[in-house]
């Protein structure tokens, strides 16, 4: 008797441990369904993301050609400012800081950092942060659902930015952008201008879409691709030197630009490229394939009067593989 | 009487997690029955790749929407074999070979300036018709070796989605778990090629080059539906690394602007 009172109040923990662990099981099976889609879709894109160099090089490295506005959806106000534009003005101590703006994570030299902020509390991704080489402001990006600040919140460097997983995508909205060069050679985005970023990981592979929208400058979204290899050995360093700002040389009331039609540089589209110089103005059409069916006729009868060498601008100098060694053969110094 | 009490509250709580599990099985499986044949590539689709579609240049310009100059090959990692390769095009030798299609083939069309049109040949073949060239690819779902034949210009392309599902775990995940589909992409690799130019202006790539593509459909932006095709080529021949870019298109609502042209070695 004792024994079955013994075996009944194991057989009733038995029972009740059960209950209360399948209830557990299934009351976290049921929160993790309710749990909101951004939180539990959240993909680890952390970590350094190399770019590998084979994309509009010139443009993110060097600079691109003076007025080459090729493919911007740019407006007449924005070619007028664009024209007037003499990269002496960087040196005005106003504007040395000018080129680190948000668009530099997609226009700007080579790599990216991401990494999450996580809750102390909560334990939850909160934030990411994204910086890239040479990139002075960063970018935060809220993923905790906070609101944007209002419009008449000051705009500054850092910008407002936001983010959402959309299936394997983190997609980020940015407002609150200060005016900055969206390409190199004077077209500004207005500070009235939003960003849309979307990531795209594939494994090892990066795919990022920039997303310019400005209802100032341009007439329809500028948008700009690019790829990125991810970096397991050799981390892009999230710190970078300041920009400071300096006396570089401008006196005190000197504005470095040009008058309408003085700009000497506005020809040099169709001096190296051969591209007429309505291409190289820029406007949504230059987007789309009709524009060729304008330059047809006259760069074809033209492109047998080009040089057969290319001298200018005509590689990135990626260097060939190294030569076998041959045996036997004595190393020159610093071979 | 306890265990039969024991029994019965287990079979409640197992039948309540069954059917918990069951239900994401059945609603957010696309329609798979259970015990039924996987759905066709068609059918789970993670996104509409169909209809028209314009490549939008807002970069590399000066390489693809006219012909670049001879000699320049900024951007491309080519090796002092595809140099020499490079300075010795002769566009007009081309023509007269017949073999003006040759910068028209995978590894460049979808750099060409052009439009697309893109439907389901079958259920497990999705059928990518290019202006530019007036080409086609075609992207098989499933493998099949009689489809193949010799090497040629659009080579032979293996395609599969990558769904993204929500999980009942930590984290989203590929092709995990049998959650809701969250989205997806097109993964696409293609082989059997022709040898043919990356450029117009004869950068060449050899018969042993392979291509990846990762086609990725946008959130709607500024009310324009956007497709980015990533594509890395690599080419043990005539490339120092694999060679990355990546080709934007936005949807047409019609097939207006729809523009066959045939190849030109010029232009």
């Amino acid at each position: 008797m004792a024994r079955n009172n013994s075996q009944f109040r194991v057989n009733s923990l038995r029972a009740v441990t059960l209950v209360r662990g399948m209830t557990v099981a299934v009351t976290l099976m049921l929160g993790a369904a309710a749990l909101p889609l951004q939180a539990q879709e959240q993909v680890d894109i952390s970590g350094s993301w190399v770019a590998p160099g084979t994309e509009n090089i010139m443009e993110r490295a060097a600079g691109p050609v003076a007025a080459n506005f090729l493919g911007m959806p740019i407006n007449a106000n924005e070619r007028a400012l664009a024209d007037s534009y003499n990269s002496g003005m960087l040196a005005e101590p106003e504007r040395i800081c000018q080129l680190y703006n948000q668009w530099e994570l997609a226009d700007g030299p080579w790599n990216l950092r991401f990494w999450p902020q996580i809750s102390p509390y909560t334990r939850e991704i909160v934030a990411w942060v994204i910086e890239g080489t040479e990139s002075q402001a960063g970018t935060t990006v809220w993923m905790d659902g906070r609101p944007e600040p209002s419009d008449l919140a000051p705009h500054d460097r850092a910008a407002f930015s936001t983010g959402r997983w959309v299936g394997n995508m983190l997609v980020v909205r940015t407002t609150h952008m200060k005016s900055a060069p969206i390409r190199r050679n004077g077209v500004f985005n207005s500070d009235e201008a939003t960003m849309t970023d979307i990531f795209a990981p594939h494994g090892d592979l990066l795919t990022a879409t920039y997303v310019m929208e400005d209802p100032v400058y341009l007439t329809e979204p500028y948008i700009y691709a690019r790829s990125y290899d991810r970096s397991a050995e050799r981390p892009v360093s999230p710190h970078w030197d300041p920009c400071i700002v300096n006396y570089e040389g401008v006196d005190e009331g000197h504005v470095a630009f040009y008058l309408p039609g003085r700009n000497p540089l506005i020809n040099q589209m169709t001096q190296i490229y051969h591209i007429p110089e309505y291409a190289s103005q820029g406007g949504a059409a230059t987007m789309y394939p009709e524009i060729r069916d304008r330059m047809k006729a006259q760069f074809v009868a033209s492109y047998h009067t080009f040089p057969r060498k290319c001298t200018l601008y005509c590689s990135t100098g990626f260097p060939p593989p190294p030569a076998p060694k041959t045996a036997g053969k004595a190393s020159a110094p610093h071979d | 009487m306890m265990r039969t009490s024991l029994s019965n509250c287990t079979a409640r709580v197992t039948l309540a997690l069954l059917v918990s599990l069951g239900a994401q099985t059945v609603v957010h499986a696309q329609g798979r029955r259970p015990g039924g044949p996987p759905p066709s590539a068609q059918a789970a689709a993670p996104i509409d790749l169909t209809g028209y579609w314009t490549s939008l240049t807002t970069f590399d310009w000066e390489f693809r929407m006219v012909t670049p100059r001879p000699g320049d090959y900024e951007n491309v990692p080519l090796n002092p074999a595809g140099i020499q390769v490079m300075d010795a095009w002769d566009p007009a030798r081309d023509t007269a070979a017949g073999e003006q299609c040759k910068s028209y083939g995978a590894p460049s069309l979808m750099r060409n300036p052009e439009h697309l049109h893109i439907s389901w040949q079958d259920e497990q073949t999705l059928k990518l018709e290019a202006d530019a060239g007036e080409q086609t690819r075609l992207l098989h779902f499933v493998r099949s070796d009689t489809d193949r034949g010799p090497a040629s210009l659009q080579g032979y392309s293996t395609a599969e989605w990558e769904i993204t599902r929500a999980s009942l775990g930590r984290g989203g995940g590929r092709n995990a778990g049998a959650g809701k589909v969250l989205g997806g992409d097109l993964k696409v690799m293609t082989s059997d090629l022709e040898a043919g130019y990356l450029r117009k202006n004869g950068i060449p790539y050899s018969d042993r080059t392979r291509m990846l593509e990762y086609y990725d459909m946008m959130p709607q932006i500024g009310g324009e539906q956007i497709v980015i095709v990533t594509s890395v080529i690599t080419d043990p021949v005539y490339l120092t690394k694999p060679f990355v870019r990546d080709s934007i298109f936005k949807r047409l609502s019609d097939s207006a602007g729809w523009a066959p042209t045939p190849c030109s070695a010029t232009w």
